[in-house]
């Protein structure tokens, strides 16, 4: 069996139908348990002190604000090749997933940048490459809304998020440079990596599980709700042509 | 263009517009010389077809073969600049399709005294006849015209049936989405209304249904 | 394909408005931002580079709406679809008038904008050299940014919003080139690099905006 056969609207309803009640309910234990454990039993850092803890929702939701944008990318890449309408859909289901979770992101950072480097907003490269990734998104999101044939419109984002994705890639080396030329040497890092010692690792990972689930849950619910609302579509067609 | 004996062929070709099938199983093959009317009523799938000839959109099934680069497609948009004289608006034509001197084009549409006007301040009759002056500085041996005599005059829908037959005598052939007699004897019609695309449900013919989008999901 | 470069800018200039529209709402940006920013020529002379990279980016975001609107309203787009030259010449010829009667324009009038905003004599040099390296660029992601939303109407201000996040990197690096080179430092990699986004989206650009095109006209 392979996995194309999920192409098949039909197929695709029947087997996300069944993952779906037990993927959502895994993300949600995940998700709880990860930021239960991470906000109220690790040790606060020791020069951070307890806003270090918001690590639990900004790490998880930048890391998904780029997968699922390379999510996109890939199911764009398949319907433009294979032309399998499940495939466009579950793009067009994800943009608004990765949307929200780009603005998670970009709010989180904002708060824990206030208490830790004093202001709320700083044009670090990171954050000005997630504030593009942000604009990438919107656009995204108003081209699907705009073309009112499906095809067409899945045609259409395809391409935009095949180029945009290399104009992405510009933009974040792009601004790395830019920052770098402007301030001579970044004063701000956010590389937390180095920092982070096994206490804060463990519950993080579960939060990125939690995440990661939670996402695929919301994508195959949209994903199913898209076909729904293909289907009703093609039956109202029917409908006006009998 | 002789030595193909078809110009243009159909086979079991079905189209959508919008995404909803709205014919299905047409097949006609046309060779020199052969007219094509095409008949039906409104929304049936004239444009819709001819577009697909045209390959501006791609059939739902079935195929449309042609040799390369045969067909010259006119539809109610003329493609005219308003801001460009009748000769410039023809002669820009002539050079997309590589194809010399417009004089006889100018001619072949009684346009020869228009020659300098510039587009907007024509006629829509006149917009019209530039319209498919334009068909014959393209060269190309098959005109798939929608509604081509929208706006003429009695004089120039016998203008321009003169010039289909003139056209069909040199070996081309045209399909022609119109109701208006272009006092041609020996042309073809097709009703479209039989090969409309109905639902499996209604008994209609399912091929059509089974490519498209929202078929996948019913 | 030179045709049709020829007949955009006949009717570029016949039209008018395109050419002056552009160049005008440059010298409106460079009049405001001082009122905005206040008058010091110190102030002026650091932030004069950048200002007027926007303001000549924002100056081609204007009239891109008009790159394939124009031609699929009145069904010119449909023939050239249909015309013997490929779509993707059609988007690169597309892009390059609108580079002439755009981009070319803004180029040679920056540096007078540049007086105004007290630009410093050393960075006169660097802002013509990075607008004429990266206008072009600009020209092409906009011929991109229209052919996603020809089919759309109304849709100037959805064309700006998937354009302006594709213009991030050549104006960094345009923007980057001017401003170091009023400050007297080395800009050489900045050069490089939008240079190297300027060649790049020419080059490949013209295939993703043929591709839209296709699928917008269907």
């Amino acid at each position: 069996m392979s996995i194309w056969e999920y192409a098949n609207p039909k197929r695709f309803m029947q087997t996300s139908g069944a993952l779906l009640p037990w993927v959502s309910i895994a993300a949600v234990i995940l998700t709880v348990a990860g930021l239960v454990w991470g906000f109220f039993f690790t040790p606060d850092d020791y020069r951070q002190g307890s806003t270090v803890k918001i690590i639990y929702l900004h790490v998880p939701s930048a890391m998904m604000a780029i997968n699922i944008w390379i999510m996109m990318l890939v199911t764009s890449i398949i319907w433009l090749v294979r032309r399998h309408h499940v495939s466009a859909l579950a793009a067009k289901a994800a943009a608004p997933i990765g949307l929200t979770m780009t603005l998670i992101a970009l709010v989180t950072g904002a708060f824990w940048g206030q208490p830790m480097w004093g202001t709320w907003w700083a044009w670090d490269p990171r954050l000005t490459a997630f504030l593009i990734l942000f604009l990438f998104y919107l656009g995204y999101i108003a081209l699907w809304e705009a073309i009112e044939s499906p095809d067409g419109a899945a045609d259409l984002t395809s391409i935009l998020c095949i180029v945009g994705s290399v104009f992405a890639l510009l933009s974040r080396y792009a601004v790395l440079f830019w920052n770098q030329g402007l301030h001579q040497g970044a004063s701000l890092s956010m590389d937390k990596r180095e920092h982070v010692a096994d206490v804060f690792w463990l519950p993080l990972l579960v939060s990125i599980a939690g995440f990661v689930l939670g996402f695929v849950a919301l994508m195959l619910l949209r994903t199913r709700t898209e076909i729904r609302s293909r289907r009703l579509r093609a039956l109202e067609a029917r409908e006006r042509m009998s | 263009m002789t030595g193909k004996p078809d110009l243009l062929s159909l086979n079991a070709l079905a189209v959508a517009r919008g995404g909803v099938p709205v014919l299905e199983g047409v097949s006609f093959n046309l060779s020199a010389g052969d007219l094509l009317i095409l008949r039906g009523p409104n929304g049936i799938g004239k444009t819709t077809l001819l577009r697909t000839i045209a390959g501006l959109q791609a059939p739902l099934a079935g195929r449309v073969s042609c040799v390369p680069e045969a067909i010259a497609y006119a539809a109610h948009a003329d493609g005219l600049k308003s801001t460009l004289t009748v000769a410039e608006n023809l002669r820009f034509w002539a050079a997309i399709h590589g194809t010399a001197g417009i004089d006889a084009a100018l001619e072949g549409m009684n346009l020869t005294a228009l020659a300098g006007r510039m587009a907007a301040n024509l006629s829509a009759g006149q917009k019209r006849r530039l319209g498919l002056a334009r068909l014959l500085v393209t060269g190309r041996p098959v005109w798939a015209l929608d509604e081509p005599t929208v706006s003429l005059d009695r004089a120039s829908v016998a203008l321009f049936g003169r010039a289909v037959a003139a056209h069909l005598a040199q070996g081309g052939a045209a399909v022609i989405a119109t109701h208006v007699d272009l006092g041609l004897d020996d042309a073809q019609v097709l009703d479209l209304a039989p090969f409309r695309a109905f639902s499996p449900a209604e008994g209609g013919r399912s091929t059509a249904f089974e490519g498209d989008f929202g078929g996948a999901f019913l | 394909m030179i045709a049709l470069l020829l007949r955009d800018l006949r009717l570029s200039v016949r039209s008018g408005g395109g050419f002056g529209l552009g160049l005008a709402f440059f010298l409106l940006v460079a009049t405001l931002v001082p009122f905005g920013v206040g008058a010091e020529a110190a102030v002026l002379s650091r932030i004069a580079s950048g200002i007027l990279w926007v303001g000549a980016l924002l100056a081609c975001l204007l009239s891109l709406d008009r790159i394939f609107a124009l031609d699929h309203e009145d069904g010119s787009l449909d023939l050239l679809a249909t015309a013997p030259i490929p779509l993707e010449g059609v988007a690169a010829v597309k892009a390059a008038a609108h580079w002439i009667v755009t981009g070319l324009p803004l180029t040679l009038i920056a540096p007078v904008l540049g007086v105004l905003l007290s630009l410093p004599g050393a960075g006169y040099a660097p802002l013509v050299l990075s607008l004429l390296l990266g206008t072009p660029a600009l020209s092409a992601i906009g011929t991109f940014g229209a052919a996603l939303t020809v089919g759309v109407r109304r849709g100037g201000l959805l064309m700006s919003l998937l354009v302006l996040p594709l213009y991030v990197p050549t104006l960094i690096f345009g923007a980057e080139v001017a401003r170091r080179g009023a400050a007297g430092l080395d800009n050489s990699t900045a050069l490089l690099m939008l240079g190297g986004i300027t060649a790049g989206t020419m080059a490949l650009l013209p295939f993703a905006s043929a591709a839209a095109i296709r699928a917008g006209l269907r």
